[in-house]
C-alpha cells in the first residue's frame, strides 16, 4: 500500500501508510494526525483538510474541481498556489511517497 | 418493547414508536435495542424501515440515487401524498435539480463569507455573556440557547425586526411536520397558518436588507443561477432550518458543559477547544434526530431486501453513539475526533449551514468559558417535544464569575 508524508507546521515528519482507496485526509485522521481537522468529514464543505502539497508533486495530482477552488479561498491559513483539500486526494499506488505539509491553522 | 424476527425476510420487525414520549423522552435504551437488532429493521407501528447503526446510516445517506430526498425526507411520500406546504428546492430534491440549488447555498453560506461575519458573532457573543453575568440566575434555553442566535441570526439574513418571534414556532412546525400523524404533527400543522404567512412574506426580495444572506440569495437570480420564483423557496430553507437547529445545538452543548464539569474545566484551561466542545455536543446528542429517505428501486442493504417506494428512517442520533464506530459513545470528550459523525448528515445533503453553526457554537463557547469558573443546574432540566429536534424546553442555571 502506497505511504505518504505529512510535515507538521513546526516541521516534524509524520509518515502515514495508507490502506486501500482512501484520501490523503482519511489516512491523516485515522492515524491521528491533529493538524487535518476535517469537520464535514470529506464532503468538501468545509476546508478544514487544507495541506500545501510539496512543488515537486504538484503537477502529479488530478486536476482540482470548481468547488474545491470556491472551498480553498475560504481557509483559515493563507491560500497558496500549492493548496489542496486533503480529502479531495485520492491516494493512488503512483502517489506513493507523497508530501503534504500541514498549515498552522485550519480554523 | 419486543424484537421479534419476521419470517422469511430476515430483517426483524419491532413494535417500536420512536415518536412516541417515552421513546423521545429517552430515546437511548430504545436505540440499543434497535441497533442490536440488526443492521435493517422493520418498524410496525409505522410501516417503515430503520436503520441505528453507523455503517447503514451513513451509506443510505450516501447513495442518493437509491434512497432519494425527493419523495419528502418526513414520514409522508410525496408521490402518494400533497405536502404541507410546497417542498424544499434543496432539502427535497434531487441531482440534478439539488445540484443547482445546492451550489446557491453553498456560495452563500462559504468559509469566506463565515470570515467576514464571524467578527460580528464573537462580539454579539460577548454581550451575551456581559447580560448572563449581571443576572447570574438565568434560563440557560432561553436566555442563551435562544438569546443568542436570535441576536444574530435574523440580522445576518437581513430580516425586519417585526415578526421574528414566528421564527423558533414556523421551525418547530417544519420540524414536527417530518415526523408521522401523531398528535405534535397534527397540533403543529393545525397552528402554522400565521407562521407560515410571516415566513413567505419575508422571503421576498424586498423585505430582505441587502448585504444579508437573504439579499445574496436573490442576487443569484441575476446571475442567472436560479430563477425569480426558486429565491424566496430558498430563503425560506434558511427561515426553517437555520435558527431552532443552532438553538438545540447551543443548548445541547451548555447542557453537556454544565452536566460534565470536566469537561468544562478542560474547556476553560485550553479555549480552542470551543469548537470541538460544540462538534462533540452535536454527536453527543444530536439536536436533528432522524430523517426519512425513499427507496428509488429494488436493493438490497446488509442482507436486508428492501422494495422500490419505502420509507427508510434513518436514526443520526443513534448512529453517532454506535460502538461499532466510536470508543465509549456515551461518553462526552471535547477533545474526541468527531470526523465523521452524522449529526450534520453526510453526502449531498450534508447540512449547508454547518459553518453557521460551527461558528456560533464556537464563538459562544469561548465567550462563556473565558468569563464563567462554573455553571450549575439549580433545577429540573424540562424537555422541549419535537418530532426531530432533540433539545431541552428550560434549564435553569447559576454562574460563577470567572
Ligand atoms: C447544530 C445545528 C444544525 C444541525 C444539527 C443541522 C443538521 C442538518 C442535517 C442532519 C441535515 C441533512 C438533511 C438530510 O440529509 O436530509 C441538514 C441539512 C440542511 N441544513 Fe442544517 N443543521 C444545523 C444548522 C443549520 C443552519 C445554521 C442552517 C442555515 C444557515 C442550516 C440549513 C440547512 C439546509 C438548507 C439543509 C439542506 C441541505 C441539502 O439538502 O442539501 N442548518 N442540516
Ligand atoms: S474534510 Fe471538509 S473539505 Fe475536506
Amino acid at each position: 500500500m502506497p505511504a505518504i508524508m505529512f510535515i507538521h507546521a513546526d516541521g516534524r515528519p509524520d509518515r502515514v501508510e495508507t490502506s486501500g482507496g482512501e484520501s490523503a485526509m482519511q489516512a491523516a485522521t485515522r492515524h491521528g494526525i491533529d493538524g487535518i481537522l476535517a469537520e464535514c468529514g470529506g464532503n468538501a464543505m468545509c476546508a478544514t483538510c487544507h495541506v500545501y502539497v510539496d512543488e515537486s508533486w504538484l503537477t502529479r495530482l488530478p486536476e482540482m474541481a470548481d468547488d474545491e477552488d470556491a472551498l480553498l479561498d475560504g481557509t483559515a491559513a493563507e491560500r497558496r498556489p500549492s493548496s489542496r483539500l486533503s480529502c479531495q486526494i485520492k491516494i493512488t499506488p503512483e502517489l506513493d511517497g507523497l508530501v503534504l505539509r500541514l498549515p498552522e491553522r485550519q480554523v | 418493547m419486543t424484537a421479534s424476527g419476521a419470517a422469511g425476510s430476515g430483517v426483524p420487525h419491532l413494535d417500536v414508536d420512536p415518536f412516541d414520549m417515552t421513546f423521545l423522552a429517552d430515546p437511548y435504551p430504545a436505540h440499543e435495542l434497535l441497533r442490536e437488532a440488526g443492521p435493517v429493521v422493520y418498524l410496525d407501528k409505522w410501516n417503515v424501515y430503520g436503520v441505528t447503526r453507523y455503517a447503514e446510516v451513513h451509506a443510505v445517506l450516501n447513495d442518493p440515487a437509491t434512497f432519494c430526498s425527493s419523495r419528502g425526507v418526513g414520514l409522508s411520500d410525496f408521490k402518494k401524498e400533497t405536502p404541507w406546504r410546497p417542498p424544499s428546492l434543496i432539502l427535497e430534491a434531487d441531482p440534478p435539480a439539488h445540484t443547482r440549488t445546492r451550489a446557491v447555498l453553498s456560495k452563500v453560506l462559504s468559509p469566506t463569507v463565515m470570515k467576514q461575519v464571524r467578527d460580528r458573532f464573537a462580539a454579539a457573543a460577548e454581550e451575551r455573556v456581559d447580560a448572563l453575568l449581571e443576572q447570574r440566575s438565568f434560563d440557560a434555553i432561553t436566555d442563551l440557547a435562544e438569546a443568542y442566535p436570535l441576536s444574530i441570526f435574523p440580522d445576518a439574513l437581513g430580516l425586519k425586526p417585526e415578526g421574528r418571534e414566528h421564527l423558533i414556532p414556523y421551525a418547530s412546525v417544519v420540524f414536527n411536520a417530518f415526523g408521522p400523524p401523531n398528535e405534535l404533527r397534527q397540533q403543529a400543522i393545525e397552528r402554522s397558518a400565521p407562521h407560515q404567512a410571516y415566513v413567505a412574506e419575508q422571503c421576498q426580495r424586498e423585505n430582505l436588507a441587502p448585504g444579508g444572506f437573504g439579499a445574496c440569495i436573490h442576487a443569484q437570480v441575476d446571475e442567472g443561477a436560479i430563477t425569480a420564483s426558486e429565491a424566496p423557496l430558498l430563503v425560506r430553507s434558511l427561515l426553517s432550518a437555520g435558527l431552532d437547529t443552532t438553538v438545540n445545538g447551543i443548548g445541547a452543548a451548555v447542557y453537556c458543559l454544565a452536566r460534565f464539569p470536566d469537561q468544562w474545566q478542560r474547556l476553560r484551561e485550553d479555549l480552542t477547544l470551543a469548537r470541538g466542545a460544540f462538534e462533540e455536543a452535536v454527536r453527543f446528542e444530536s439536536p436533528v434526530q432522524t430523517f426519512f429517505r425513499t427507496t428509488t428501486r429494488e436493493v438490497e442493504l446488509s442482507g436486508a431486501k428492501i422494495g422500490e417506494g419505502e420509507k427508510v428512517l434513518m436514526f443520526l442520533a443513534a448512529a453517532n453513539r454506535d460502538p461499532r464506530r466510536w470508543d465509549e459513545p456515551g461518553r462526552y470528550d471535547i477533545t474526541r475526533r468527531t470526523s465523521g459523525h452524522v449529526g450534520f448528515g453526510s453526502g449531498i445533503h450534508m447540512c449547508v449551514g454547518q459553518l453557521v453553526a460551527r461558528l456560533e457554537g464556537e464563538v459562544m463557547l469561548t465567550a462563556l468559558a473565558r468569563r464563567i469558573a462554573k455553571i450549575e443546574i439549580t433545577g429540573e432540566p424540562k424537555r422541549r417535544f419535537n418530532n426531530t429536534l432533540r433539545g431541552l424546553d428550560s434549564l435553569p442555571v447559576t454562574i460563577t464569575p470567572a
